[in-house]
């Protein structure tokens, strides 16, 4: 091949080794990347404009499905945000239920990712021993909530089932269980040649660049950046139990790991403390069908990162606006920098090391015209272009009941 | 790790000896949690046809319907409901209850429509 001579490939939407549409153009020289462009947006539900058209018990379990893997840290999100402007007080020990779901969450989610790591550099035994043990924290999480996926949990108010003593006792138990598989996985990150030789190296973002790219959770941690909600802006129980923020100085996806296996043996501390220090008392307040007006932006630690939701009330039952920013779409910009002048080979790890969840991140609107390509639409051009529809196909006119709305927008 | 060959051997006798993590799914069937969110379950003599639980149910997969003097029937689409619970907390005169009940998997949708009526007849299949 010549040397000047520069490949292109797209990969996915649909691809073997991507487990949700996203589509990744890569331009190559050899097998060295030159550049990658990432688009979203294949993935897009609607999901904050369906939220806007139910009530706000219906909403926690839309968003509730945003994601699978994060589902009770965008409920809490959402209901803390909900919370805050209906100026609840959450019974102490609601607080306490949610820190220990959050956390045995992270657990779940940390162990997926490290069979999901190691299955992408070919390391499938490891991928086995982790998502049998992650079955322990599934069940666990089935027997307190009563699902393993979409826990349903949280109420606006407080939390909608109780943990009991013997509960408990088996949450403890599976932590403890937990625990000595994780001490092997250290031992096996911190001196297992393969994982070592195959991870260092990979995916370099340094410290400099975490802060330019705005990083969040792991993938910030594993490049020293101490950036942890759960530390900077305490919600839930975070605030009264001691833990630590694991950071990590190897800036790659070694660090990563090292991160992850980390905090999992945090989480098995935050845990037990909940479960030593919980207060007894109700579970839950009642909370008004109709939350006055207001706004208000709040923040999670997710397993991945910072997860922010903003809620708009208006005085009714249902919100005005609701916006979900999901920790991936913060880090998908770094990703573009770590990829940059590496190897092909190591692309899908370098994707896997931010733990990418597409379907939480989507929220693009984009049209494709066969002439003129792909654009960006704006929200008036989507609003004018759904009166027009409306008056074309079906022969109503919105454009009177709109036009307030249409003032205010035309200004 | 330590470089010895021979810790896999041992690893091979303990797996040999170990049950499976793995159950036989049709023949073996997995215990459910207590608090188990399944198939619902309607008591038409306990309700008072308030339609709380069609307010809140997320995506309107849940029906009452006045079938007489203070007699109601409900139908639940189980293809729709998502199984959150949330009818089962929003009724106050507990009309409504969840059961373990999982295997709901039907080849026509419209076997998925559950009716619960005064004489407690259900629809022939599940």
């Amino acid at each position: 091949m010549h040397d000047s001579h520069k490949f292109k490939i797209p990969i996915g939407p649909q691809h073997p080794a991507l487990k949700e549409p996203e589509s990744f153009s890569v331009a190559l020289k050899g097998e060295k990347i030159l550049g990658v462009d990432i688009r979203l947006g294949y993935n897009h539900r609607g999901i904050e404009k369906a939220c806007e058209e139910r009530t706000y018990i219906q909403d926690m379990y839309l968003i509730e499905r945003i994601c699978g893997i994060c589902s009770h840290a965008h409920s809490t999100a959402f209901i803390q945000a909900v919370e805050e402007i209906a100026s609840l007080e959450v019974p102490k020990r609601a607080l306490y239920v949610r820190t220990i779901i959050a956390e045995l969450e992270r657990i779940h989610s940390h162990l997926l990712w490290l069979g999901v790591a190691g299955h992408e550099i070919g390391f499938d035994t490891l991928l086995m021993y982790t998502w049998r043990d992650r079955e322990i924290v599934m069940d666990i999480l089935a027997s307190i909530t009563g699902n393993r996926v979409n826990y349903g949990i949280n109420t606006i108010g407080g939390v909608r089932r109780d943990i009991s003593s013997d509960q408990m006792k088996k949450v403890l138990k599976a932590v403890d269980l937990l625990e000595e598989r994780t001490k092997y996985y250290i031992e096996l990150g911190l001196e297992e040649t393969t994982i070592i030789k195959r991870l260092s190296g990979v995916g370099v973002l340094s410290y400099e660049d975490t802060l330019k790219l705005d990083a969040v959770g792991p993938t910030a941690r594993a490049s020293g950046v101490a950036r942890d909600v759960r530390k900077d802006d305490p919600y839930a129980a975070y605030g009264e139990i001691p833990f630590e923020v694991i950071t990590d100085n190897h800036s790659d996806v070694y660090g990563r790991t090292i991160v992850r296996l980390k905090e999992l043996m945090e989480s098995f501390k935050l845990v037990r403390d909940c479960a030593k220090n919980i207060p007894d008392g109700p579970i839950a307040v009642k909370a008004p069908r109709k939350i006055p007006a207001g706004e208000a932006i709040s923040r999670y630690e997710a397993p991945r990162g910072e997860d922010v939701h903003y809620v708009k009330a208006n005085g009714t039952e249902k919100p005005e606006r609701v916006k979900v920013r999901a920790p991936t779409l913060a880090n998908v910009q770094a990703v573009k920098h770590m990829l940059k002048d590496r190897f092909l080979a190591d692309m899908p790890i370098v994707i896997a090391a931010i733990d990418p969840c597409f379907s939480c991140t989507d929220r693009l609107v984009s049209i494709e015209y066969s002439n003129r390509g792909r654009e960006v639409i704006s929200w008036k051009d989507l609003h004018n272009y759904s009166i027009n529809w409306h008056r074309e196909h079906n022969g109503i006119d919105f454009t009177g009941l709109n036009k307030k709305y249409l003032d205010r927008i035309n200004k | 790790m330590k470089k010895n060959p021979g810790m896999m051997f041992w690893e091979v006798l303990k797996s040999f000896f170990k049950k499976p993590a793995t159950i036989k799914y049709p023949a073996e069937k997995f215990d459910m949690p207590d608090k188990y969110r399944g198939k619902l379950k309607f008591y038409p003599e306990k309700c008072i046809g308030c339609k709380m639980c069609m307010r809140d149910c997320p995506t309107g997969a849940i029906t009452i319907n006045k079938i007489g003097e203070k007699e109601f029937e409900a139908e639940i689409d189980l293809g729709k409901c998502i199984y959150c619970g949330q009818c089962v907390d929003s009724c106050i005169k507990k009309a409504l209850e969840i059961t373990q009940d999982v295997e709901l998997a039907q080849f026509d949708r419209n076997k998925l429509k559950v009716t619960f009526s005064a004489q407690n007849k259900e629809s022939p299949e599940k």
